[in-house]
């Protein structure tokens, strides 16, 4: 008898098949802790990379005994898409996520990250004010997580080929550098866009970048899409814009402090400028995941990595700001002058010319109702100009 | 005979027997056991994907929290062909035409070299030609990518050649034409195999026939030759245009301000409000052009090729 495959043994075998089919977990919260246990040997965290360097991680591995287990992610949204995988609330797989504004109250409104008590963190008092309840980690008085470090969103330029040097934020939207320009693939762009408008073109009345109405975001849209033939690219990561200064495939963009010190760093002519209409920046924070399964270690890196040693160590590492104050004669004193070269020495009110990121959502602050363009929007806007 | 040995045997080889005619006496047992592994494989990880795939384009995300609203609805394939804004039109169209663009430089370079390697190359030089096709795969795809952007750089090698014979610097670095070479490069192996192939399988006596009754050169190739490469030239096409039509590596990577592809929007959306519903209607774009794809290519014989 010849052996053959008939309909019905098939249909037999996808049976079969389809009951091998697993079944789903679920996991669930907990309140605010009122004393930090004893560490669960492993911390699990989504962050920019050498976020956790080994430089300063290494010593809180020692005296925790908490071991870092790494995962760099490349963007904000990548870091958003991470926290949301196997479930959400971080998957109960990772603890901490370094969150830029772009992204921390995204993951609020979404639930993947839970208050904290900033109480069991004693560098907290001493942050900066500006950073101690910001609107983009503090909703309605609740503590989604720790400030972590700053810096602005610079223009960076080659002093070479760029002259004069630029003052406004208009160099990357006039065809004098055609072709030689990048901007970051960020739909957070669109708020850059809006701050030079807000200078330029008063009659919008843009009070916040990152509180737009549907006319103020079109108008931002025109003038990006404008911009577009002039660009060279959209870079991706702080890698990819950096070779392509090194390169001379461009020559003026916008990007962050830590691009320009490892160009100069490669002896590249790489100077830098806030130019005169200010300057969006981002501030980043240390969020617990919803399903954080080692919230201890979770809660001492938090604590670990605020204090002033800490903060200034991996402020010279990144190339970016602490916020907390006190860091300021640690990073004098392992390199002369940075704290003034990275601002962290100036008044308060330089702070107010630093419009950070925040996530954009319907409700604006500065005009009563739900009438402002959310992140879908924007990033369907982004995706209209880059697209 | 076998029952025989079935009473005899020792336990061990008696119960192994046992199941070879148990097998043998029931095909539809022998049906499941063979069946089920690749079958259960098959149904939960490529159809139940496409299924799940399928389904969430048909829901929505609530624009605040970022969850999923379980609603049937068509809202995102009407903005998808929305040709009031027509972003995502311009994107497939983008995605569809640089494939095509692609399979079209591969075939016109595969043949060539397929049929000289098939037809006209002696073994050592055939054997040499095919390591040399070969060889990028044995590098990581990323790297091949990187290296073709360190040759289109401002100051890469070609500039530097330009340069050398006095010709003034190519700006080719990020652009839709950088997309195109990298693409037609990074895939011509998977089009020059099976067009190899086709090559291969005329019949010398077609051709001898054909001179016989008078032919040239360019009726044979035409009436001859074209004919019977053809589906290996669709088999090689459906790799190089499904292989291009879901990158969205290399867009981004030497990619300019106007090169994003369908597999970036549905990177993107993912990771913004964790919008998966558009991401997957978005998807889908590709999977019904290669429907259509797979369709043209069975007329045209391209399986019989594969």
């Amino acid at each position: 008898m010849r052996f053959r495959i008939r309909k019905t043994h098939v249909l037999v075998a996808a049976f079969a098949a389809a009951l091998c089919v697993p079944a789903a977990g679920t996991s669930s919260g907990h309140g605010l802790p009122t004393s930090i246990g004893k560490g669960e040997g492993v911390l699990n965290v989504i962050e920019w990379a050498a976020y956790t360097d080994p430089g300063f991680a290494k010593p809180f591995e020692r005296q925790t005994g908490c071991i870092i287990h790494r995962k760099d992610a490349g963007s904000s949204n990548e870091m958003v898409a991470l926290m949301r995988s196997g479930g959400g609330g971080g998957g109960g797989q990772y603890d901490l996520v370094s969150a830029s504004g772009d992204a921390s109250l995204r993951l609020i409104y979404g639930g993947d990250v839970q208050p904290i008590n900033v109480n069991l963190i004693p560098s907290w008092r001493e942050f900066l004010p500006n950073f101690r309840s910001p609107a983009h980690n503090t909703v309605k008085g609740v503590h989604y997580g720790i400030s972590l470090q700053w810096g602005p969103n610079t223009l960076i330029y080659n002093t070479k080929l760029v002259r004069p040097a630029p003052t406004s934020w208009g160099a990357i939207y006039s065809s004098k550098y055609k072709g030689k320009i990048t901007v970051p693939n960020n739909p957070i762009q669109i708020a850059d866009a809006a701050l030079y408008l807000m200078k330029t073109q008063p009659a919008l009345g843009i009070k916040d970048p990152y509180e737009l109405t549907k006319p103020q975001l079109d108008a931002a849209t025109k003038l990006l899409k404008a911009q577009k033939p002039l660009l060279k690219r959209y870079w991706n990561s702080a890698t990819d814009e950096i070779s392509d200064f090194k390169n001379g495939d461009v020559v003026i963009g916008a990007g962050w402090p830590y691009q320009t010190l490892q160009l100069q760093a490669a002896k590249a002519p790489i100077k830098e400028t806030i130019p005169s209409e200010g300057a969006t920046g981002w501030a980043d924070t240390w969020m617990l995941a919803k399903r954080a399964p080692h919230p201890n270690c979770a809660y001492l890196w938090m604590k670990y990595v605020t204090t002033p040693q800490v903060e200034a160590k991996q402020a010279l590492v990144f190339g970016e700001t602490p916020v907390n104050p006190k860091a300021c004669s640690y990073m004098d004193a392992a390199q002369k002058g940075s704290c003034a070269a990275y601002h962290l020495n100036q008044p308060l009110s330089y702070y107010n010319t630093i419009h950070f990121w925040k996530t954009p959502v319907t409700a604006c602050g500065w005009q009563a109702g739900n009438s402002c363009m959310d992140y879908n929007a924007w990033q369907k806007a982004w995706t209209q100009v880059t697209g | 005979m076998a029952v025989d040995v079935l009473r005899t045997g020792p336990p061990g080889r008696r119960a192994r027997l046992g199941l070879t005619a148990a097998l043998w006496r029931r095909p539809w047992l022998k049906a499941v056991a063979l069946l089920t592994p690749p079958l259960g494989a098959f149904l939960l990880v490529y159809v139940g994907a496409l299924v799940v795939l399928f389904v969430s384009s048909l829901w929505t995300v609530d624009s605040f929290t970022g969850k999923v609203i379980h609603h049937w609805t068509f809202t995102n394939y009407r903005q998808i062909f929305s040709t009031a804004d027509p972003t995502y039109l311009r994107i497939a169209g983008r995605t569809i035409g640089i494939a095509a663009a692609v399979t079209v430089t591969d075939a016109l370079l595969a043949f060539p070299l397929a049929y000289f390697m098939a037809r006209l190359a002696g073994r050592r030089t055939r054997a040499l030609l095919f390591v040399m096709v070969l060889l990028p795969l044995w590098s990581s795809y990323l790297v091949r990518i990187y290296a073709w952007r360190t040759i289109l750089a401002h100051d890469g090698a070609i500039n530097w050649a330009l340069n050398g014979l006095g010709l003034p610097d190519q700006n080719i670095a990020y652009t839709n034409w950088a997309m195109w070479i990298v693409f037609s490069y990074v895939w011509l192996p998977f089009m020059v195999l099976p067009v190899y192939a086709a090559v291969e399988r005329i019949p010398d006596s077609y051709l001898e026939a054909s001179a016989d009754m008078g032919a040239r050169g360019a009726r044979t190739f035409r009436s001859i030759i074209l004919p019977l490469v053809l589906p290996g030239l669709v088999a090689g096409s459906i790799f190089t245009f499904s292989l291009t039509l879901g990158d969205f590596i290399t867009p981004l990577l030497v990619g300019g301000p106007s090169s994003s592809f369908i597999g970036n929007v549905v990177y993107d959306f993912i990771g913004i409000n964790a919008n998966v519903p558009f991401a997957a209607a978005f998807a889908t774009v590709p999977v019904l052009v290669m429907g259509v794809y797979l369709l043209i290519a069975r007329k045209l014989g391209a399986f019989e090729a594969l």
